[in-house]
Order: C-alpha cells, then sequence, then structure tokens
C-alpha cells in the first residue's frame, strides 16, 4: 500500500504539468468569477463560498479521467490487480494520491483565493475545514467514478455526469458551513454532516471502485 | 501442478473456447499455439484470474486455484502483450513498485538492463521495453509464469538469457505457460492447440 502511493505520488511528479494544470484551472475559474459578476466586494464576500466550492469541485474531476485510463491503456492495471493488493485497497492507494496530489494543493489555494473575494474573515477557517473532508469525499467518488467509466468510449465525458451529482449533497453543505459562519451561526452541523459523508462515500466508493475495476481488466 | 479441467470463457457475446484441458507438472511447461483471436490471450488471463471461468476448474496442487483471487494473484506472473511501462519514470523506477532497491538492482542484470537503469524508459527501443517486462518476473517469486508471446521483438542473444531463465524457473518446480507463435527454448513443453 505504501508502494503504491509512492508510484502515485512518483508518476504525478513526473508529470507535473497534469498535476499543476487542476490547479491552475481552480485558480483561473476563481479568478473568473468577479470579471462575470463586478468586482463589488459584498457581492463577492457573500457568492465566495459558493464559488470556492464550485470550482474546486470542478478542478478535482480534471485529473480523474487518467486516473486509472493510463494504468488499463499501458496493461499496469493487469499486474496491479496481479500484484496481491485487494481492488478496494488499489482504489484507496488511487484515492489517497489523488487526494494528496489534487484535493491538498485545491485546499492550500482555497484560502488566498477566499481572502481575494472578500469572504469574511470568521468564515475562512470554516470554509477550509468543509474543504477537508469535502475534497476527500470528491477523491473517493471521483475514484469511483474513474473506475467505472474504464473501458467506455468518451469515459472522460461520462466521468462529471456520473461524479458531480454524486457530489452534490457534499457542495450543499460545505458552503452551507461557510454561510452559516459568515452569518454569524455555528456551523457545526453542517460540518458534521460533511463528515458522515466521508464515512458513507469510504466504503461504498472502494467497493465500487472495487468491482468496477475487476470488470474492466476482463 | 497445475490442472485444468474443462475450461470455458466468454468475452463479451461470443464463447472464445470451450473444453479446454490439460495438466501442467512442477517444472512443465506449456506451449498454447494457434491462429490469432482464437483464444491463447483470453486463456492466460483466465489462468491468470482476470477473466472469470466460465465453465471447468482450475486446480492448484489439487485445490481450487480460482478460490481465493488475491492469493492466486500471488502465485501467478503474468507478461501480458503489453509492457506495463510508464515512460515518464527511469528504468530503475519502473520496477520499483515490485521489488526493494537491492532486488530491482540485481534483476535489471539478468537482461543487462543496468546500464539504462537511470534512463527514462520512454527513450527504450521495444526490445529493450521487452526485457524490461521480462525483467519483473524476477521480482515476483510465483512459480506460475503466464507469457503471452514473451519473446516478440527480442533480440538473439536476450532470447538465449531468457531461455536460461525458464530453465532456471523449471529447475526450481515452476511450471511456464505461454502463447507463442515463434519458437520459444522450451525443451520438453507440452502443447497445446487452438483451432
Amino acid at each position: 500500500m505504501r508502494r503504491l502511493i509512492a508510484r502515485e505520488l512518483h508518476l504525478s511528479l513526473r508529470h507535473g504539468g497534469d498535476t499543476l494544470a487542476a490547479l491552475l484551472f481552480f485558480l483561473l475559474v476563481v479568478a473568473l468569477f468577479p470579471l462575470a459578476i463586478g468586482p463589488a466586494p459584498e457581492t463577492l464576500g457573500r457568492l465566495a463560498p459558493g464559488i470556492v466550492w464550485v470550482s474546486a469541485l470542478l478542478a478535482a474531476l480534471l485529473p480523474l479521467d487518467r486516473l486509472f485510463g493510463a494504468e488499463l491503456e499501458d496493461g499496469s492495471l493487469d499486474l496491479l490487480l496481479l500484484s496481491g493488493i485487494h481492488p478496494a485497497a488499489l482504489a484507496a492507494g488511487k484515492a489517497i494520491g489523488h487526494w494528496l496530489v489534487t484535493g491538498v494543493p485545491l485546499l492550500l489555494a482555497a484560502a488566498p483565493l477566499a481572502v481575494m473575494l472578500h469572504l469574511p474573515e470568521e468564515a475562512i477557517p470554516v470554509l477550509l475545514l468543509g474543504l477537508l473532508p469535502g475534497t476527500m469525499v470528491l477523491s473517493l467518488l471521483g475514484t469511483a467514478g474513474a473506475a467505472l467509466v474504464l473501458g467506455a468510449r468518451r469515459g472522460g465525458v461520462l466521468l462529471p455526469l456520473l461524479v458531480l451529482p454524486l457530489a452534490a449533497p457534499v457542495l450543499i453543505f460545505g458552503v452551507a458551513a461557510a454561510d452559516a459562519a459568515s452569518g454569524g451561526l455555528t456551523p457545526r452541523p453542517h460540518l458534521l454532516l460533511l463528515a458522515a459523508f466521508l464515512a458513507g462515500s469510504l466504503p461504498l466508493s472502494l467497493a465500487a471502485s472495487s468491482a468496477a475495476l475487476r470488470s474492466a481488466a476482463e | 501442478m497445475l490442472e485444468a479441467e474443462g475450461l470455458a470463457a466468454w468475452r463479451g457475446e461470443r464463447l472464445v473456447f470451450e473444453r479446454v484441458s490439460f495438466t501442467v507438472p512442477a517444472g512443465g511447461a506449456l506451449l498454447l499455439t494457434g491462429p490469432n483471436g482464437t483464444g491463447k490471450s483470453t486463456l492466460l488471463r483466465l489462468l491468470a484470474g482476470l477473466v472469470p471461468l466460465a465453465a471447468g476448474r482450475l486446480l492448484w496442487e489439487g485445490a481450487n486455484a480460482l478460490a481465493d483471487l488475491s492469493e492466486h494473484a500471488g502465485r501467478v506472473a503474468y507478461v501480458g502483450h503489453l509492457d506495463a511501462i510508464k515512460p515518464g519514470l527511469t528504468v530503475a523506477e519502473n520496477l520499483a513498485f515490485w521489488g526493494n532497491r537491492a532486488a530491482v538492482q540485481a534483476a535489471l542484470e539478468v537482461y543487462d538492463l543496468r546500464r539504462l537503469a537511470d534512463l527514462p524508459a520512454r527513450m527504450l527501443s521495444a526490445g529493450q521495453k521487452r526485457r524490461l517486462a521480462l525483467t519483473r518476473l524476477e521480482l515476483y517469486r510465483a512459480p506460475i509464469w503466464l507469457l503471452d508471446e514473451p519473446t516478440l521483438g527480442l533480440d538473439t542473444a536476450s532470447v538465449v538469457r531468457f531461455g536460461e531463465r525458464l530453465d532456471a524457473h523449471r529447475r526450481s518446480r515452476g511450471c511456464v505457460i505461454s502463447a507463442t507463435h515463434l519458437p520459444l527454448p522450451l525443451p520438453g513443453a507440452g502443447e497445446f492447440s487452438f483451432t
């Protein structure tokens, strides 16, 4: 398992462009909003959590179609499945790799972007606290989605259609937590619900990925 | 000893083969021959546990081999027709997942890849990539070798080297099952012909 994660990190470092692309995409999409809706601080501040969350969601999808796609194309997937690692553990390794390479940079970039969008100061820690389980859930759902579309033609198009609806609840409660904090309410219930989504998506995503990987190798 | 009794496999809606039976004793070898598209690769993938069995039984040392797929995966070393090489990683890094540093360095000697160890794999020729794929066999320590056209693109010296490794594997009571169109250095191998 450690070797699998090390391999993931090694690969994404070598293909640094792909890794950076998701982060740059995130920065650019967020930067487009002030251009589109005007720079008025109060409007931007109100919309900031939604902007950051939607952009993070879209950016996290970018590297997903290569997550297993590259492994299937060059025959590595067969070897990984035959390495004695259970397919669910394989998916877990991939999800951790995706989170470390995409989720963590998005999380780090979210704070300065939130400041840029005039999000009230007290809401920034809550936004990040929500993004922490949020990006983990996205990595898990994304891994399951990437495994499911393996072998499908135009899998890259199918993938967002599959993952985005599933990610909607995370988006709702993530944004609600930050909104509650900037409105002076407690964000605790929303954050707890996000944690519950993480706890729920962990076994479900891994089970789905496991079955999908086995059938993709056939 | 690997015994197959009446194996059959589906691929999509098509029955690829049925009633395939053979026995490979410890130290034995089996060549799969026949025209393209008759199911040689599918049989290898089935023996590896990647393709589900439609009918029949596969026994390893008398027990159902496919009962626990993860355990079976530990028994087989599979070299498919794809080399499974990451072009962005170096030759040594491509092997790092399969063994520790010392084992990788030792394995690289086998097919004379030590000189190329720090070269990105995208710079390798087709034959060198094949040698790298075969090098993984040295790291698996699995008793059953499943090989799909293993010598495709190899030069004469490497084929000789490969023959020595096959001999060594069989002397240590390992089995070799290989699909091939080229003559392989496997003396005394059984043959299963697909039609």
